[in-house]
C-alpha cells in the first residue's frame, strides 16, 4: 500500500509539472524559445491567489480565475515588451532576455511582498480521503490535482485540434511566414499561446503551493526547471508529450526519494532524463525532423 | 610556434589578439598600482581574484559557445569539480610544499585535470546531442554534480584517503581530517588565490584558446559551428573536435573554479548552481559569441556593477535585470547595430 501511496503522490506532483510543462512546451513550439520566465510565472500567479484569498476573502476557486486572467495579462506584456522586439534575434539573445525577465520577475516579487516565507492556504483544505480500511489516504489537493490536470489535458488537446485559434497555432508553429500568407495573424497567435501558457502557469503555482505550503519568490524557480527537463523528457514542443513527461518525472522523483535517497532524488530525476534522451535524442513523442542538405 | 602562427593571421584577427593581451595587461597594471597606492577600496580589492575566475570562465564558455557553436548551461559544474578537487589539493599538500604559489599552482593543475576529466566524462552522452537537447542536458549534469558533491565526503588520515557518500562513514583514524563535508563543503581554505595568480591564469587561457582557435583543429570548430553538415562531407571527425573544445573548456573552467575557491575560506557545492552557469553565459553573450575581449570585459563590469549599485540596497537585483533586458533589446536592435558598426574602427579593414 505504501507504493500505492507513493505513485499516487508521484502523479500528483507530476500533474503539476505537467501543467508546467504545457506552458513551456507550447511557447517553444511556436516561437522556439526556452521561456525561463515561465517558472516565475507561477510564483507570481501563487502570490495573487495568496493575497486574493487571505486579504481580500475571495472564494479560492475565484482567486484562482482572478490569478489566471492576471497572469495572462501578464505573459502577454511580457512577450509584447522583451520577447516581440527579438523575433529575428539569435536564439541566445532570447534565452538571455528570457532570463532576465525571470530575474526581474523574482525581484520584483522581492520588493512587493518581501522575501519571508508566506503560508499558503491550501485551495480545498488540508482533508483526506481514506480506502482500503485507511492504508491509503488520498488528500483532498492530491486527488484535485490529478482530476485538474487531466481537465486541461483533454481541453487543451481539443482546443488545438479543433478551434479555429489552434489551428492557427500549430500553424505558426509549423511555418510563420506560410502561416501569416495563409492570412493568419502570426503575432495575435504567438500573444494567445504566450497567455494561455501564463494562465496554466497561474493553475499550476495555486495547486503547487496548496501542496506545498511555502511561498517565497524564489519558489517558481526549481519547478520551472524541473518541469522543463518535463517537457524535454516528452519531447519539446509536443503536448501530449509533456503531460507524459510530467507525469513520469513526478513519479521518478517520489520514488528516488522514497527508494533511493531524499538528498539524491534531484540526479536520479536528470540521470533519467539523460539515459532516455540518448536512447530517442528527440524525447519521448518528440519528432526526429530529417535534415536535407 | 605562436609566433609563426599569427604572423600567418590575417591582420585584423592578429591586431585584435594582440589588442586583447594589452587591454588585459594594461588593466592589471592599473589595478595592481591603484591598488598599492590605496586608491582601491577594500570591497574592489576583494573582487579582483572572483573577476580574474569570472573572466576565465567567461573565455572558457566563449570556446564551447561562440566558438563551437554549442550551447551549453552546467559550466558552473566544471567550476565546482575544479574548486573541490583543487582546494582538496591544496589543504593535502599544506605539509608538503609551504611556498603557497606553488601550492596553488598545483591546486590548479590538478583541479584542470580532474575537471578535464569530468568533462570528457559527460562529453561523450552530450556531444551526441543537438542544439536545445544538448543544451539540457549540460543543465542536467551540472544539477548532478552538484547534487553529488553536496553529497560526498572526503576524509585523509595515516591510512591515506577515505570518501563515502551521502553521510559520513569515513571512520577516520584518530588525528584524520575530514576535508570534504558534504553539503557543509570544506571549511578552513587557506585563502592563497592571488590577484597575480589569476593575471597568469587569465594570460595562459588565452594563449590557449587563441592558439586553439588559430589552429587547425579552430577552424574545424567554427567550421561545424557554421555549418555541420558541410564540415561532416568534407571528412572532418565532428565527435573529436566537439570533445576537443569541450574538454579543453572543462579544463579551463576547472582551474578558474580552484582560483575562486581559495579566494574564501568556506567553498560549498550549492554556490555553483544554475544561477552561475547563466551568469558567466550572460557575460558571453553580452560580450559577444567568440570574442573573448568582450567576454572578459563583461564578466568584469556585470561582477562590479551588482556591487557598485548596492547603494540602492533591494533595488539592485532589479536594476541588473532590467540592464540585462535593456542591453539584449539594445544590441539586437538593426538601427543601434549599425550605428555601433560605424564606430567600430576595424570594420573597414576587415571589408577591405
Amino acid at each position: 500500500m505504501t507504493f500505492l501511496n507513493f505513485f499516487i503522490s508521484g502523479i500528483s506532483l507530476g500533474s503539476i509539472y505537467a501543467i508546467i510543462a504545457l506552458g513551456y512546451t507550447m511557447v517553444y513550439g511556436i516561437s522556439k524559445m526556452l521561456n525561463f520566465a515561465h517558472g516565475d510565472v507561477i510564483m507570481v500567479g501563487a502570490y495573487i491567489c495568496f493575497y486574493a484569498v487571505v486579504r481580500y476573502g475571495l472564494n479560492p476557486f475565484l482567486a484562482v480565475a482572478v490569478a489566471m486572467v492576471l497572469c495572462s495579462v501578464l505573459g502577454i506584456i511580457v512577450e509584447g515588451l522583451a520577447y516581440k522586439p527579438l523575433r529575428q534575434a539569435p536564439s541566445l539573445a532570447v534565452l538571455i532576455t528570457a532570463i532576465g525577465m525571470s530575474y526581474f520577475l523574482q525581484n520584483t516579487a522581492l520588493l512587493l511582498w518581501s522575501s519571508n516565507p508566506k503560508v499558503f492556504p491550501s485551495v480545498v483544505g488540508r482533508g483526506a480521503f481514506h480506502m482500503f480500511n485507511g492504508n491509503l489516504s488520498v488528500s483532498h489537493i492530491t486527488a484535485l490535482t490529478i482530476i485538474v490536470c487531466l481537465v486541461i489535458m483533454v481541453a487543451l488537446s481539443l482546443f488545438v485540434s479543433k478551434t479555429k485559434m489552434g489551428k492557427a497555432m500549430r500553424a505558426c508553429s509549423e511555418d510563420k511566414g506560410a502561416a501569416q500568407l495563409m492570412g493568419i495573424n502570426v503575432n495575435a497567435t504567438i500573444s494567445m499561446t504566450f497567455a494561455i501558457g501564463s494562465g496554466l502557469a497561474a493553475i499550476a503555482g495555486a495547486l503547487l503551493c496548496s501542496a506545498y505550503p511555502t511561498l517565497m519568490p524564489t519558489t517558481g524557480s526549481l519547478p520551472g526547471i524541473k518541469a522543463f527537463t518535463a517537457a524535454v523528457f516528452g519531447g519539446i514542443g509536443s503536448i501530449p508529450g509533456a503531460f507524459l513527461g510530467g507525469l513520469m518525472l513526478g513519479v521518478i522523483e517520489i520514488f528516488a526519494k522514497a527508494y533511493i535517497s531524499s538528498q539524491l532524488s534531484d540526479a536520479v530525476v536528470f540521470g533519467v532524463l539523460i539515459v532516455v534522451l540518448l536512447v530517442k535524442p528527440a524525447g519521448l513523442l518528440g519528432k526526429m525532423t530529417q535534415e536535407k542538405v | 610556434m605562436t609566433m609563426r602562427r599569427l604572423i600567418n593571421l590575417k591582420r585584423a584577427e592578429a591586431r585584435r589578439i594582440y589588442l586583447t593581451y594589452a587591454i588585459v595587461i594594461a588593466a592589471y597594471i592599473i589595478c595592481q598600482v591603484m591598488s598599492s597606492t590605496k586608491f582601491l577600496s577594500s570591497s574592489m580589492r576583494g573582487m579582483l581574484v572572483p573577476i580574474c575566475a569570472y573572466m576565465v570562465m567567461a573565455v572558457s564558455l566563449n570556446l564551447v559557445v561562440g566558438i563551437l557553436g554549442e550551447l551549453s548551461l552546467g559550466h558552473a559544474g566544471f567550476m565546482s569539480v575544479g574548486a573541490f578537487s583543487g582546494v582538496a589539493t591544496a589543504i593535502l599538500l599544506q605539509g608538503f610544499i609551504p611556498f603557497a604559489p606553488v601550492r596553488l599552482a598545483i591546486a590548479m593543475i590538478v583541479a584542470a585535470v580532474f575537471a578535464a576529466f569530468a568533462g570528457f566524462v559527460i562529453g561523450i552522452p552530450v556531444l551526441r546531442l543537438k542544439g536545445d537537447y544538448l543544451a539540457i542536458v549540460t543543465l542536467a549534469f551540472g544539477e548532478i554534480i552538484k547534487s553529488i558533491l553536496n553529497n560526498f565526503y572526503l576524509g585523509v588520515d595515516s591510512q591515506g584517503l577515505h570518501f563515502s557518500m551521502l553521510s559520513d562513514t569515513t571512520r577516520l583514524l584518530p588525528g584524520g581530517k575530514l576535508i570534504i563535508r558534504g553539503p557543509m563543503g570544506i571549511s578552513g581554505i587557506q585563502k592563497i588565490a592571488t590577484f597575480p595568480a589569476g593575471f597568469i591564469l587569465l594570460m595562459i587561457a588565452l594563449m590557449i584558446v587563441f592558439n586553439l582557435v588559430n589552429s587547425r583543429s579552430g577552424r574545424a570548430f567554427m567550421a561545424i559551428r557554421d555549418d555541420r553538415i558541410a564540415a561532416e562531407s568534407i571528412g572532418l571527425d565532428i565527435t573529436k573536435y566537439k570533445m576537443m573544445a569541450f574538454v579543453m573548456s572543462a579544463a579551463l573552467a576547472g582551474s578558474a573554479g580552484a582560483l575562486f575557491a581559495m579566494n574564501y575560506s568556506t567553498i560549498v557545492a550549492n554556490k555553483f548552481d544554475f544561477n552561475t552557469s547563466i551568469l558567466i553565459l550572460v557575460f558571453v553573450v553580452l560580450g559577444g559569441q567568440g570574442n573573448m575581449l568582450g567576454g572578459i570585459i563583461a564578466a568584469a563590469v556585470l561582477t562590479i556593477l551588482p556591487e557598485k549599485l548596492r547603494s540602492f540596497s533591494e533595488y539592485r537585483m532589479l536594476l541588473y535585470a532590467i540592464v540585462l533586458i535593456v542591453m539584449m533589446l539594445a544590441t539586437n536592435n538593426a538601427e543601434i547595430k549599425e550605428f555601433l558598426s560605424r564606430l567600430n574602427p576595424f570594420r573597414h579593414k576587415e571589408e577591405a
